[in-house]
């Protein structure tokens, strides 16, 4: 057992230690452990930090499959898949960026299978390729087989193959550290990050030149959803922090078949493989909303169905609030072995087995196409100070994966893309990393030599050091709790946060409850800028893990409501009931939301790609 | 219902120690999981430590020992557990803070079984081949979410942490031994061939018994040795 502590060992602030490697790479999902990868192959210095072990992040959840153009089941190539990437995206993904992913998934997925990824077999001993929404042969065609698959386990089987990988190549990994921040030298480059060790509450600075945020999605600003309770965007927190924007956060995809009342995902891949949805009539009412492709529409059409079915009153069970996936008329042995995963979740979640019984769904929030601005490297990118209307590249930071936005998923993402994303846009990142490390040591580039400014990271670790409250609300600020004699806490603002962003700005949204939504954001703000945290020990200090990450998702509910109200038309994942249409003319435009006043900024969306002609925008009908 | 959780924080105690929380049976919908119920107890005493992230059982970070067997508390409906509930960190290893065990020599001995997949190199236009057959042979192993529940239940294991693989180190190594597509097979059965790392494993099946997956560890390391045997001739 280890020895007490005592007092002493409060940290002091004024000399952390201070560890220098090539690169960082912030997050160890199938992302960051793609890009770890390449750098440590690449001969470069580097760590990995994780506020879980790799193998706990959220990757590991992804199911039904990775999309690539191998043509294992039906003819297929990269150019009809970036066609349905492009429709999927209700043409907001930027077509040059669509492109590069589509054009490099198969050898990606190969790449994938040689590093051990245990893929579902066909009888020729090819990957496995099973049915997906919103995928189709020929620009529109036949249903695509596209989607690989490893059972419905492919993300934890690429996750747990990719750390495999890292651990044959010794990758130096960083675990239950939390990034806090981005930190920038005195002349504006960002140049480290600063750390806490989890175990020991200690701080430190890890330095470096090239820093690559790889720290997933944000999901937990609703209330119901699919997310792993680490999904709470630390890496867009930072980036906010360090005044640059986030791109598109009003697109959030609610994934059509969480498990009703609770949220756990059912994979795209039991619709794949034959699972109808019906309502209480019974009837399969996806033939009503998309006649062609039916249950196989993109996730943006089908939650809206399934939202609408419940609204207009053909909802199941009791209070008639959801509808069924039923998969009976499968046989079982297919669900056994293509959809053993999901048997479980429902068996375990919602007390259906789905070879007896249709299991209770409804929409569940699942993704965030939004995030970091990138171009195809990788690398962030920023409004040019001197010309707003240019985008400059910020030195030095890189992010990718879901806490990215390329962007590859525009205002929908269709499943098995994501998967894809990760280790497409983790490979390239590293790579370009690797030549700009490789450049400047040949041109024997000092390090910069200039400091490193820490007030303002230090003063947010000071903030929560603090053992009472600072002033104290005004009474229209007082929660719930507060009125009943109990001081605030960091677990009910989240809680409070995660409802109100459910109410302003769900599967529908009208501009009241948008507003409603800001406004009572604002009320959360004070709250956490009063709030104090009760646990002040050192080791495995949840709460002040917890509240740090409450100071980024309320960011991003800020950032995702303003960009929402904003937007004047529907488009993808964002349904405005007063704007029911797309407007090309006004929004086929990318929102850049930064965190100074709220101020919203725009820029076009790449309609150009390189090998291929356009594809103009036209009606999305499934 | 009651909660019997064990707390051990090394700013301030020098040994673990029980506290009892009650949770009102309002509180407890139905079809509640147990680490729902730890979330409701974290809300009347935050300073509660345990990990979680994928809350359904896919990520591995909750194994922790609920009356007595090892498990994860994110499927565990709290309708299943007798009141009141016991729980205690994973058994046999050091403790960091309450529900909270430090994993290293878990981790390390995962990583000493090589578990990562060895073949002819191969261009990236081509998949190795594998049969559905030979895929199917690694159901049952690949799906190990090293949450650490068969290791931590193993009495081999605690007799000898630091020699012993465990379990899970086993099964991942069996996994990568019939997997059709590795070449290192000849390697991995010597350095398998082991008094101590390997035959170890005296078949108790305490990790079958745990595994929240369903795995059959114990089988795995039979077929191991069995493999290890015959490539004595």
């Amino acid at each position: 057992m280890t020895q007490p502590l005592s007092n002493s060992t409060v940290q002091d602030l004024d000399n952390l230690q201070v560890h220098h490697f090539d690169a960082l790479v912030v997050g160890a999902g199938g992302a960051g452990m793609r890009a770890s990868l390449a750098l440590v192959e690449q001969g470069h210095k580097v760590a990995m930090v994780s506020k879980v072990f790799p193998t706990r992040s959220h990757t590991v959840a992804a199911q039904g499959g990775i999309n690539a153009a191998l043509g294992n089941v039906t003819p297929d190539n990269w150019q009809w898949h970036m066609y349905d990437t492009i429709k999927g995206s209700d043409y907001l993904g930027d077509q040059d960026a669509i492109e590069f992913m589509c054009q490099e998934a198969a050898e990606i997925v190969r790449e994938l299978e040689h590093f051990g990824v245990p893929f579902s077999r066909l009888e020729n001993g090819k990957i496995y390729q099973r049915a997906f929404g919103g995928q189709s042969q020929n620009y529109g065609g036949e249903q695509a087989y596209r989607t690989c698959a490893a059972a419905d386990r492919t993300g934890h089987a690429i996750l747990h193959s990719l750390y495999q990988q890292n651990i044959h190549a010794g990758t130096h990994i960083f675990e239950e550290f939390y990034v806090l921040d981005l930190l920038k030298n005195t002349n504006g480059d960002i140049n480290g990050v600063l750390v806490m060790n989890i175990h020991d509450g200690q701080y430190q600075i890890l330095q470096s030149t090239h820093i690559l945020l790889a720290t997933g999605g944000a999901g937990l600003i609703f209330r119901n959803n699919s997310n792993a309770s680490i999904n709470t965007g630390d890496g867009l927190g930072m980036v906010l922090r360090a005044g640059l924007p986030l791109q598109d956060m009003e697109f959030w995809q609610f994934h059509p078949t969480g498990v009703a009342g609770k949220g756990m995902l059912i994979s795209e891949a039991s619709r794949g493989e034959g699972g109808l949805l019906r309502n209480s009539e019974g009837e399969a009412f996806m033939t009503k909303y998309a006649p062609h492709v039916k249950d196989l529409a993109s996730r943006d059409v089908v939650s809206r169905a399934i939202a609408i079915e419940v609204k207009e009153g053909r909802g199941c069970g009791e209070n008639k609030d959801h509808v069924l996936l039923d998969l009976t008329h499968l046989d079982a042995e297919t669900i056994k072995s293509r959809l053993p995963g999901i048997r479980d979740i429902s068996m375990t979640f919602a007390g259906v087995d789905p070879i007896e019984a249709p299991m209770p769904i409804y929409p569940t929030c699942h993704y965030m196409m939004g995030g970091i601005p990138t171009d195809l490297t990788g690398q962030v990118i920023t409004p040019n100070p001197q010309n707003p209307n240019a985008q400059t590249k910020v030195k030095g930071l890189f992010a990718i994966g879901e806490c990215a936005c390329v962007s590859v998923h525009g205002a929908n993402r269709l499943g098995g893309n994501s998967l894809l994303d990760i280790v497409v846009f983790g490979r390239k990142a590293a790579i370009t990393i690797s030549e700009q490390l490789k450049q400047s040591k040949s041109k024997n580039q000092q390090a910069s030599s200039a400091q490193l400014v820490l007030k303002p990271v230090l003063e947010r670790i000071k903030r929560w050091q603090k053992t009472t409250h600072f002033n104290q609300p005004s009474s229209q600020e007082v929660s719930k709790q507060e009125s009943a004699g109990l001081p605030d806490s960091v677990i009910q603002i989240k809680q409070d946060l995660q409802k109100i962003m459910e109410v302003g700005c769900g599967v529908f949204r009208d501009p009241e409850a948008m507003q409603q939504a800001i406004d009572q954001l604002k009320t959360i703000q004070t709250r956490l800028e009063n709030v104090s945290i009760t646990d002040h020990s050192l080791v495995f200090n949840q709460e002040r893990l917890a509240a740090y990450e409450l100071e980024n998702l309320v960011a991003i509910a800020h950032a995702t409501a303003h960009s929402a109200l904003a937007r004047t038309e529907s488009r993808g994942a964002h349904t405005r009931m007063d704007f029911e249409e797309r407007d090309d003319e006004n929004w086929l435009k990318h929102t850049l939301y930064f965190a100074e006043h709220h101020q919203l900024h725009y820029k076009p969306v790449n309609l150009t790609p390189k090998t291929h002609a356009s594809f103009e925008p036209k009606a999305r009908v499934y | 219902m009651e909660f019997i959780i064990s707390r051990y924080n090394p700013d301030t105690d020098t040994e673990p120690y029980d506290q009892t929380f009650k949770l009102d049976v309002s509180d407890i919908p139905p079809g509640m999981m147990l680490l729902d119920a730890l979330h409701k107890i974290k809300e009347q005493d935050p300073s509660l430590a345990f990990r979680s992230s994928c809350q359904e059982g896919v990520c591995g970070s909750d194994g922790m020992n609920i009356n007595g067997k090892n498990g994860l508390s994110c499927i565990t409906p709290v309708a299943s557990l007798s009141s009141p509930v016991t729980i205690k960190p994973l058994p046999g290893m050091p403790i960091i803070r309450d529900l909270i065990i430090e994993m290293d020599l878990f981790y390390q001995h995962y990583q000493e079984a090589e578990p990562f997949l060895q073949t002819e190199p191969l261009d990236l236009q081509h998949e190795h081949l594998q049969s559905p057959e030979d895929r199917a042979k690694l159901d049952g192993s690949y799906e190990c979410i090293l949450c650490g529940c068969c290791t931590t239940s193993c009495p081999s294991f605690w007799w000898n942490p630091d020699k012993f693989l465990g379990p899970a180190a086993l099964l991942a190594a069996h996994r990568f031994v019939i997997d059709s597509r590795d070449i290192k097979t000849i390697d991995r059965l010597k350095e398998l061939d082991d008094p101590m790392k390997t035959f170890r494993c005296r078949h108790i099946q305490n990790c079958t018994n745990a595994c929240p997956k369903g795995l059959n560890p114990s089988r795995a390391i039979q077929a191991l040795k069995n493999r290890i045997v015959e490539n004595h001739d």
